[in-house]
């Protein structure tokens, strides 16, 4: 119940598909998708492995409640040693393909080794085989989405896949499902791209089931009424999506602006959630069509989108003319503040190609950022690029960088390497705005000084999804604190990332927790599963988890140095805003969380942390 | 008095909460393979429609049964199968013109929309309201309620919000 006992685990090397049961007694410890798939993934990978060998995994891992009628019930995740970082990673997406393999009746897929030629992933419930994709290969997610379903005549299938990025290296390539919702980060698509696995089709029609139907009921129905009622969650999020925040960030002044010069952006309104709805001059019509849920879900922050016909990036060319997924605040701010570009068209369009050839928009628009540094001080030239000229603020640089990266050539390869590869080759590493080699996400840490040690210690490199301290710091939740102290922000993080590692391995979505905590979610996963699931578990569910995962970059080599951040946020001021003046105080926190976790002063987990949480 | 479903697709978001709460209703299980109600992404458009069984006054599927499986529930209007009673010829799904009955493979048995016997569960879990319950006579209510507040006002185009 809530767990299917059943994995299927797919070794690519030998072309075989075969089921097992779940280790029922990690997922005890583990609940699912992140913390149990990343058990897994520790038990099974050596941390030093290259991960684009075939020895390194790419686990495919739903939650208990994934599939079920709680609210945004559809998430899974994809866990394996990240492309990007060499650490561990795990990406969360939502759409339908997570709930439909749950509805096929698996838990998780393990896919290991290599395939000799490209491959893909059919699943119709207890049913796997591993298909031919020569037909496949070389084309976009959205082409391998139109084949996949024509050629199985089945439109309810629902489709996980990579492009052309994944395909050709792209060091942050995405998983993207349902056409446009990514497990995004750290290069999990990379990764599926060197198994030459290049989709997963899955169609399920044996439904979930949960322990006590009618408590369960009883647990949802509360929790939906609190999402319904929460300002966030039931106003601020339907209407906006994550965009909701562009002005409040700028205008706290932590909106990271030309990669991290600046701390606000003068083009900010332009680019907002606002701005979205706002009709355009040149048609009447507002870039946005409609908001879309994922599968279960109450509040629908998703953004459809449609781009201006008369738009340069798609005169001409009305296979761009359709809607699709449109800009949520991460792709924003990365494809807009980031380089300095304001137009609302040519970011939706760099968005959509993100998608259609399947890489991270924050990845990829903080290092088209680093990269028009490296231009602005005359590093690199015309002549790397080919005569396209790497302005802040062009907007034809960014969307023939979106181009070129998408399909690797010319010089998107270089793009294609991620700004600490990018930066490195070209001599000024320090320019790379990135942690553990990942890039930053939307919010300054000298603005918002909890996500500086949220950036500096999370496991999977820069990420705001491990710790999202912003909730605290500019909104208020679940209380206020001041995002320039760094007094208090060491137990803020960890209990943030304790919290958090617990959600993302329960199948729901971390946006619930703009309204819901673990109070709301605790009962709703008791009435779903076997075991006892209370705050406090759920809480050293989220500790275990954390530190299995230190364990593993441990293993993997990152040591203390790793956990900082780069020269220009511990030295280099905020130039404007309330943040004027700051820089962030990692030296200051950075101790006392290690003290808080029970670690030694080296960031080591103690014999005694480790004991306690059953590592 | 009979009510309806009246589904306004532009309320719809697309999270088949609806889906499952008529599986659950019917089945026990979270299943939207089994739901009597389905939405439909038209996503190049950016819409997302539900559609399940209007209840046609005079049912094609009630009038093609060979066996008499298909009843009307007086009290509710529902055309509904009575499962003892279907053989599984199929015969419904091809008179209904609009797809909406439909065979299941697990119980050889068809399925359709019963209005869960007055009290729909997809309408109750709709969040958006796109899906509701009303007055089978007045299903147009709120449409007309919104054109009606503009009749005595300056003039406008479009449609009221």
């Amino acid at each position: 119940m809530g767990w299917h006992n059943k994995v299927l685990r797919v070794n690519l090397t030998a072309g075989t598909c075969t089921p097992e049961p779940l280790n029922a007694e990690w997922a005890q410890q583990y609940l699912g998708q992140r913390g149990l798939a990343t058990k897994y993934l520790v038990e099974e990978v050596d941390p030093k492995v290259d991960p684009l060998a075939p020895e390194n995994k790419i686990i495919f891992a739903t939650g208990p409640l994934t599939g079920t009628a709680a609210s945004t019930g559809g998430r899974y995740s994809v866990i394996t040693k990240g492309a990007l970082t060499g650490a561990i990673a795990c990406s969360n997406s939502g759409g339908y393909f997570g709930a439909e393999l749950k509805m096929a009746g698996w838990d998780m897929i393990i896919c290991e080794g290599r395939a000799a030629n490209p491959v893909y992933l059919f699943i119709e419930n207890d049913s796997a085989e591993l298909l031919p994709a020569d037909g496949l290969w070389g084309k976009s997610v959205w082409e391998a989405d139109e084949i996949i379903h024509r050629t199985h005549q089945d439109p309810l299938i629902r489709i996980s896949a990579i492009g052309r990025a994944g395909e050709t290296g792209v060091m942050y390539a995405a998983v993207v499902n349902d056409l446009h919702r990514a497990a995004g980060r750290s290069g999990v698509g990379t990764v599926m791209g060197s198994k030459n696995l290049k989709a997963i089709a899955v169609r399920g029609t044996s439904g979930v089931t949960v322990k006590d139907p009618a408590r369960f009921m009883q647990a949802t129905a509360a929790a939906k009424q609190v999402l319904a009622d929460n300002a966030v969650t039931g106003q601020g999020l339907p209407k906006y999506g994550t965009q909701v925040l562009m002005n409040v960030i700028n205008e706290v002044g932590a909106l990271p602006t030309r990669n991290h010069r600046d701390v606000q952006f003068e083009g900010a309104s332009h680019i907002s959630g606002e701005a979205m709805h706002e009709p355009r001059p040149s048609d009447g019509k507002p870039n946005l069509v409609t908001n879309q849920a994922c599968f279960g879900c109450t509040i629908a922050c998703g953004r459809i989108s449609r781009i201006d016909q008369k738009h340069y990036t798609v005169v001409n060319r009305p296979e761009y003319w359709s809607a699709s997924g449109g800009l949520e605040y991460e792709a924003a701010w990365a494809l807009g503040a980031a380089t300095g570009v304001d137009d609302l068209e040519a970011l939706t369009y760099a968005n959509f190609l993100c998608n259609e050839q399947g890489f991270d928009p924050i990845s990829f628009g903080a290092t088209v950022g680093a990269a028009m540094e490296l231009y602005d001080m005359g590093v690199i030239t015309d002549a790397e690029t080919g005569g396209l000229q790497l302005r802040f603020g062009s907007a034809e640089a960014l969307t023939t960088l979106a181009e070129l990266t998408g399909h690797g050539e010319g010089f998107g390869r270089e793009i294609g390497l991620g700004s600490k590869r990018l930066c490195e080759k070209y001599g000024h590493p320090d320019l790379s705005m990135s942690v553990k080699g990942q890039e930053f996400p939307a919010y300054d840490s000298r603005g918002i000084q909890g996500m500086g040690l949220t950036y500096a210690t999370s496991n999977r490199g820069a990420c705001h999804l491990r710790s999202y301290t912003v909730s605290s710091e500019i909104l208020g939740i679940p209380e206020k604190t001041d995002p320039l102290a760094s007094e208090g922000k060491a137990g803020l993080v960890k209990a943030f990332q304790d919290a958090t590692a617990a959600v993302d391995s329960s199948g729901l979505c971390l946006f619930t927790t703009f309204a819901w905590t673990l109070g709301d979610i605790a009962p709703q996963l008791d009435a779903a599963c076997e075991g006892e699931w209370s705050i406090d578990r759920l809480l050293e569910t989220g500790e275990r988890i954390w530190n299995m995962e230190r364990q593993f970059n441990l293993a993997a080599g990152f040591t203390a140095k790793d956990d900082t951040l780069p020269k220009r946020l511990l030295t280099e001021p905020a130039k404007t805003g309330p943040a004027k003046g700051k820089v962030n105080e990692l030296p200051k926190m950075l101790p006392e969380y290690y003290q808080l976790r029970g670690w030694d002063t080296e960031g080591v987990p103690t014999g005694e942390t480790l004991s306690r949480l059953g590592l | 008095m009979l009510r309806s479903l009246h589904i306004e697709p532009r309320k719809c978001t697309g999270c088949l909460q609806c889906e499952m709460a008529c599986s659950y209703e019917n089945e026990g299980m979270f299943n939207p393979a089994r739901s009597r109600i389905k939405v439909f992404n038209f996503h190049e458009e950016g819409r997302m429609v539900p559609y399940t069984c209007t209840q046609c006054a005079e049912a094609w599927c009630l009038h093609a049964c060979p066996v008499e499986a298909i009843v009307v529930n007086h009290a509710t209007g529902a055309k509904e199968v009575l499962e003892s009673r279907c053989v599984g010829c199929k015969v419904c799904t091809i008179a209904c013109p609009f797809g909406t009955v439909n065979y299941q493979q697990a119980t050889g048995k068809v399925i359709k929309c019963d209005l869960c016997g007055g009290d729909p569960a997809c309408a109750k879990a709709c969040p958006t309201q796109a899906i509701t319950y009303v007055d089978a006579d007045w299903t147009g209510y709120d449409r007309m309620r919104a054109w009606a507040s503009r009749t005595d006002a300056q003039p406008a185009t479009g449609t009221p919000a």
